[in-house]
């Protein structure tokens, strides 16, 4: 009969991390670094950097973005094969952008 | 054989092994879908990349006319519901109901919060007809005298200031609908776990829904420099 | 010994509408899936029989040139996006991955319904466009005409596009998740079948370029409405960034048609040679390679659109270096026949049609890869003959070569050998007479989407009319006796040919739960010397 299964024992490759519990106090962390540079994009934003500002503006997003995805979202404590889906992700669409752009850059360049 | 019915735990479902590997799955699939997302909105990130390089004072003119006030304070609102939305992980996780269903409420109000905000803003929109469309309106406030080290006086051409706007309204408002959608899924996750079906063991759809909201978090992380904050030392 | 049928199998486990619209069992929805893909594989072929009957003269005397238009318009939209894409990793990808790998299921086995209404949904709103007239913007919605000037459907066609993405993402999710924590144990990935690897490839295309052509579509259909001028000249926009954006999902997706076919082609040519595939683990890495090289080189469409020279040049090396891996793959299945039993069995017949067809696909893409030679050939019939060289000489090949291999898996009954051995004949002289000659065409000069043309090029277009009609005998025939088969077929035991592979060691069909205990693997894949090794329990 098909109704009884032998649950076989997971084999060590399929072993998952155990769940990582993160402490209250480095979520209020990260939120007051958040808060903080957040702050800090505003007030920048009214300096006359040239075209640094928009590098800046962008740094400290990408800072705060990573913040955001390493500790509330647990990818600091998650599995090697989630960081990599992540990184993947990001690359993609730096790809995107990327390959796109050196088509516009260089059009003057003839 | 009987004991493997009796010894299912509560929550798995039939095509999994393990609570862990189900967890695990629900989280990887939720990851996957993020990245999903991330080409999703960077159609419109690249879109904006080169209409901004190509339009610099229009973009200038009409991000000028956008309330930095409030787009800081929605973002300050949003990083904090990120962090209730952490919070209500982790009470889910020592299998708290009563503080998990207190801050999985916050979250949902600081998300109602926000798209009340972005309502105003939208409203305060409309009526100047900064939306684009055939009412799109544009006053070029740089008819002032051209001021030195601002070379756009003057040449700021209302076409290209709605296209910043469509920009605008294409990124934030695919943003809100997702807001929306967050809201609702926080709303079924409270209706839930107020019916104690979640626990310390089995609390997976918490935590993808805090994934989601996370990501929709750091959306508007990008969306909030590159939208309100072009330009503002002119 | 007469093969018997087991008494349940997930076939008549429960009968009725309801058992079968709201099942959550893979191999179901595989099946759901083989009638919506077939139904829109005669509707996408029904355009493509008048086009061919009114190429058949030079003048545009059948239909006007509008309705032309909209002919080729929607042959594209529907074989690309509702037959081609979903075809083998929807069928055959959710009927055998879980079998393959040794799982119960697919790990989301609800979302894996739900994409199948999806794509229900998203094809509802393109057929509502094709009964009201359809659209005439070419499959490639060029803008400003798709978003300004076109007065047809463009929005239906949009939306329904849009709606069907999800249907891809979601499979690709599903499969992605399952592939990497639902192997049984001992299942590693160097055990893998290839057909595995070669959907795991396609699932990273799936969910990595699908959002995009959603955004480029949800854009497309916001202009329409309110007219900005996104992709508009004449009012800043740059109809350029459309292409870069469109093309950035659609050459990846071409890669989504070819991979799961080359996974099939992969079985098929270790099961009727009896030995493992040449170079296993190149052959995995290649499926990899390919999907993302893949990604690279979408400028090869741009070549003359206005796109930076440079831009060009990289595209253009990286266009030739994606060329690499595929033909690896035809290395490697060519050297694993050295020394092989082969028999020629028709599931092997459509596998060897496969290599032929798709190396000529893809040494003439190598050629349209060539930015000078691309000027010349580009919006031509070289470019036609080229993508139906690796898409029905390709892809659709090892599609029915797959769905006779896997025939008495599915039905746990055999199709009839000499009819089938027929009927990849057909297909086979069908394929190339309709298709070799439009190379000739192209290179001539003839351009494509044109409904008339000079007298010179008749010769060609009537044998290409007329291979069209020997190529639709050869797709009717399967039709009617594999569902022929599914009553009066011999039944089939549970590892008929017989090849290695967990599917073929459980029954056939097999039952909803797939194995009667999840096997425990210590062998190899493709190991032809352990064909009798019993499949054990664990402990």
């Amino acid at each position: 009969m098909t109704e009884h299964f032998v649950q076989p024992a997971q084999m060590p490759e399929h072993i998952v991390p155990p769940e990582h519990i993160v402490p209250k106090k480095v979520y209020f962390a990260i939120f007051f670094a958040l808060i903080a540079l957040t702050a800090v994009t505003v007030t920048i934003s009214f300096f006359d950097l040239g075209r640094l500002n928009a590098v800046v503006a962008l740094t400290i997003a990408v800072f705060k973005a990573t913040l955001v995805i390493l500790y509330f979202m647990h990818l600091r404590y998650s599995s090697r094969l989630t960081q990599v889906v992540v990184a993947a992700g990001v690359g993609w669409l730096f790809i995107m952008i990327a390959l796109t752009l050196s088509d516009y850059l260089t059009r003057s360049w003839l | 054989m009987a004991e493997n019915h009796a010894a299912t735990p509560y929550g798995l479902a039939h095509h999994f092994d393990s609570l862990d590997q189900q967890r695990e799955a629900g989280t990887l699939g939720m990851w996957v879908f993020l990245i999903t997302e991330i080409m999703f909105f960077g159609g419109l990130f690249l879109t904006y990349i080169l209409y901004r390089s190509k339009f610099p004072h229009e973009f200038v003119a009409g991000s000028h006319a956008l309330d930095i006030r409030l787009g800081a304070f929605n973002t300050a609102v949003l990083i904090g519901s990120s962090l209730t939305m952490a919070l209500a992980v982790y009470y889910s996780q020592v299998g708290s109901r009563r503080l998990l269903v207190t801050y999985l409420t916050l979250t949902m109000l600081l998300g109602l919060v926000f798209l009340g905000v972005k309502g105003i803003e939208y409203t305060e929109k409309f009526e100047h007809h900064h939306f684009p469309g055939a009412d799109f309106q544009w006053e070029d406030p740089a008819q002032a005298p051209a001021l030195e080290g601002n070379p756009g006086a003057g040449k700021v051409d209302g076409r290209h200031v709605e296209m910043f706007y469509w920009i605008y309204f294409a990124m934030t408002g695919l943003h809100a609908l997702h807001m929306i959608i967050g809201a609702g899924l926080i709303a079924v996750l409270i209706v839930l776990a107020v019916r104690g079906r979640f626990t310390a063991e089995y609390h997976m759809p918490v935590e993808i829904t805090g994934l989601y909201w996370h990501f929709v978090d750091i959306v508007w992380i990008f969306l909030f420099p590159l939208l309100y904050l072009i330009g503002r030392h002119e | 010994m007469i093969p018997k049928q087991p008494r349940t199998h997930y076939l008549n486990i429960s009968y009725g509408f309801k058992s079968w619209l709201f099942t959550t069992d893979h191999k179901r929805i595989g099946l759901l899936y083989l009638v919506s893909i077939t139904l829109f594989f005669f509707v996408g072929g029904a355009f493509a029989t008048i086009i061919r009957l009114e190429l058949a003269t030079p003048q545009g005397d059948l239909v006007q040139a509008e309705t032309y238009n909209k002919l080729f318009t929607m042959h594209g939209v529907m074989m690309i996006f509702f037959f081609l894409i979903p075809a083998v990793p929807a069928v055959l990808g959710n009927f055998l991955i879980p079998l393959m790998i040794g799982a119960k299921d697919v790990a989301f086995p609800r979302l894996n319904l739900l994409s199948w209404y999806i794509f229900n949904l998203g094809a509802l709103f393109t057929i509502y466009a094709v009964v009201s007239g359809g659209v005439d913007t070419g499959w490639t919605f060029y803008t400003p005409y798709s978003t300004t000037y076109s007065n047809t459907h463009v929005l239906a066609t949009g939306v329904g596009i849009f709606i069907t993405g999800f249907s891809s993402i979601l499979t690709g999710l599903n499969f992605i998740v399952t592939i990497h924590m639902m192997r049984a144990p001992g299942m590693n990935w160097f055990r893998l079948p290839l057909f595995v690897w070669a959907h795991y490839a396609t699932s990273l295309i799936q969910v990595l370029g699908t959002p995009v052509i959603a955004i480029t579509v949800l854009l497309l259909a916001f202009e329409r409405v309110v007219r900005i001028g996104i992709f508009d000249p004449a009012l800043g926009g740059d109809p350029v960034l459309f292409q870069h954006l469109f093309w950035f999902y659609s050459h990846p997706a071409v890669y989504i048609m070819v991979l799961p076919a080359m996974g099939v082609v992969s079985e098929l040519v270790a099961a009727f040679t009896r030995k493992s595939i040449f170079g296993y683990d190149l052959v995995a890495f290649a499926s990899i390679a390919i999907a993302v090289f893949g990604f690279l080189v979408w400028g090869h469409h741009l070549f003359v659109s206005g796109q930076s020279v440079y831009a060009g040049m990289i595209f253009s090396f990286l266009s030739y270096a994606v060329a690499i891996p595929s033909a690896v793959k035809v290395f490697n299945w060519t050297a694993t026949l050295y020394k092989g039993s082969v028999s020629y069995q028709t599931p092997m017949l459509y596998a060897f049609g496969f290599i032929g067809l798709f190396t000529i696909g893809g040494l003439t893409g190598l050629f349209l890869a060539a930015m000078g030679l691309d000027i010349h050939l580009t919006d031509t019939y070289f470019v036609v003959a080229h993508f139906h060289y690796i898409m029905v000489g390709g892809t659709i090949m090892a599609y029915l070569g797959g769905l006779h291999y896997w025939w008495p898996k599915i039905s746990g009954r055999m199709y009839p050998e000499g009819w089938a051995k027929l009927g990849a004949l057909i297909v086979f002289v069908g394929f190339n007479l309709t298709f070799f000659p439009q190379f000739l065409l192209g290179y001539m000069g003839m351009p494509r989407r044109y409904h008339a043309y000079p007298e010179e090029f008749q010769v060609l277009n009537v044998m290409s009319s007329a291979g069209a009609s020997i190529l639709a005998v050869g797709y009717i025939l399967p039709m009617v006796y594999l569902i022929w088969s599914m009553r009066y077929g011999p039944i089939a035991s549970s590892n008929p040919w017989p090849a290695t592979g967990l599917e073929w060691q459980t029954s056939s069909p097999p039952p909803t739960e797939n194995f009667e205990e999840i096997p425990v693997v210590t062998w190899e894949a493709y190991e032809f010397a352990g064909q009798e090794k019993e499949v054990s329990a664990a402990g």
